[in-house]
């Protein structure tokens, strides 16, 4: 059977991962390849690595932190964060990495989503959505620039058409409970979940390890991703697998 | 020294790394000569099953694997280049492949029997369970693979099966055949049975290997 997937997600700003400065037992806490050793050895499914590098060179340096990870590590993993053309997918792809995820780029032109899995497949390309709640028409509204502005788009429509255009694999981040810790938005994990027939990634609001549970058994996610409680040490990989297995769910 | 064939489609530098961690010369290549020298080859491949062959019968390669696997030296595909393996692939059309293996490959109904609806593509770790004895699967555990994948091959339909993994249907996860091998899963992404299955790969390609004495042993 398959198995439901933690995956820790990991800030890198100009090649070096940021916020990872509770390992203290790792010579260098913003080397990539440390890190993902430390959560592969902790079990990790996989690994998110999102560029927030602010500088065109700085996103040139991710290439070389994907090759970094592919060279010592049998673990799969994604990167976002700046692809914002075929060319940036076929980059970080032939660097090693095994999916690449679309955000703002793939709501100002969602051809894109369509190119990128036309050319590597439809399991290379993942759309990451930010979704906020919106009083006014009911729903969840798409934000874009890392949350920064709204779009007319409502979520559950824009989860399909990304689909539909190509998309195999949803990396759905809750903005309302992103920073609270008090769960992962099941609401809309479930809403989207239902809504496709593609692997959803449920993203902000873990505060403890038994949340996670929550986000498979009742947000019906495929896979659940966290950064700061792992990075601040609140809990770890094992813990999470633990507590998620306590509950039946199958785990790795 | 094994090659890993370089035609346009694939995660080409994570098995190179892979082999490389254990220790095995490995090199990327489209040149027909120095593959023909390998003493094992390594068709990778994501993307889809029809541009994947129509890029193996551009560049003459459909004719150099087949002369290749003559020789009986050592060949594994990986994922869509396992698939490639087989007879047809029902992806965008009906679209004949390297038919080194018997079967077809189909599409994952993401319906279930009882007509719940499940997620394709087939994408996470999931559990091998072994069905035939082979080099390949010598001294590891049943355990978990990465699997990414939309097609597959009916494991119920197939006796090249070597080890099969659940997802509603049952799917082909090793596959196997004299010295023709795929799987299904990413073993270059598969932590630490990955690791030790393509190890077990590359002992086919060391000389007077254990898998020569498999071989004389299951002949006799």
């Amino acid at each position: 059977m398959l198995t439901k997937r933690i995956i820790p997600c990991l800030d890198v700003k100009e090649g070096r991962v940021v916020k990872g400065i509770q390992f203290v037992e790792l010579r260098d806490a913003g080397d990539s390849v440390e890190l993902a050793r430390f959560y592969d050895e902790q079990g990790a499914d996989e690994l998110v690595f999102l560029d927030i590098s602010a500088s065109h060179e700085g996103r040139k340096t991710m290439v070389e932190v994907v090759k970094a990870v592919a060279s010592e590590l049998a673990i799969p993993f994604t990167v976002g964060g700046g692809i914002n053309s075929l060319e940036d997918m076929k980059r970080i792809l032939r660097a090693g990495a095994d999916k690449v995820s679309l955000n703002t780029a793939a709501v100002l032109r969602p051809e894109l989503i369509t190119e990128g899995a036309n050319f590597y497949g439809s399991q290379c390309i993942v759309v990451a959505i930010d979704a906020k709640y919106d009083e006014e028409i009911g729903t969840w509204r798409v934000y874009t620039h890392g949350g920064r502005k709204a779009t007319e788009r409502d979520v559950i429509s824009w989860a399909k058409e990304a689909v539909e255009r190509g998309a195999g694999e949803l990396l759905l981040t809750s903005m309302d409970a992103d920073g609270e810790k008090k769960g992962f938005n099941i609401a809309l994990t479930k809403a989207v979940s239902e809504a496709v027939s593609v692997p959803v990634i449920a993203s902000g609001g873990a505060g403890n390890a038994d949340h996670f549970a929550e986000a498979f058994l009742d947000g019906k996610a495929d896979a659940a991703l966290a950064a700061s409680i792992f990075h601040y040490k609140e809990t770890s990989v094992a813990e999470v697998k633990e507590s998620v297995k306590q509950r039946g769910v199958c785990i790795r | 020294m094994i090659g890993i064939i370089d035609y346009g489609m694939g995660n080409l530098f994570s098995v190179e790394k892979a082999l490389e961690r254990l220790g095995v010369e490995a090199f990327i290549s489209d040149d027909h000569e120095r593959l023909r020298q390998a003493d094992g080859l390594i068709l990778p491949g994501v993307g889809a099953f029809k541009d994947a062959m129509d890029l193996l019968n551009e560049n003459g390669l459909t004719k150099m694997i087949h002369e290749y696997v003559q020789t009986g030296k050592p060949f594994l595909g990986i994922c869509l280049g396992m698939q490639l393996l087989f007879e047809s692939s029902e992806e965008n059309g009906l679209t004949n492949g390297l038919s080194l293996l018997p079967g077809k490959v189909i599409r994952f109904s993401g319906v279930d029997r009882k007509g719940e609806s499940y997620k394709v593509p087939h994408m996470g770790w999931n559990k091998l369970r072994f069905d035939q004895d082979s080099p390949l699967l010598q001294g590891v555990d049943e355990d978990y693979v990465y699997f990414v994948h939309s097609f597959y091959v009916d494991a119920d339909q197939s006796d090249v099966v070597l080890a099969e993994a659940n997802y509603d249907v049952n799917v082909a996860a090793v596959v196997g055949k004299e010295n023709v091998f795929g799987m299904q899963f990413h073993p270059e992404k598969s932590s630490v049975m990955g690791m030790q299955l393509l190890r077990n790969f590359t002992k086919l390609t060391e000389k007077g290997s254990t898998a020569d004495e498999f071989y004389n042993l299951s002949r006799n």
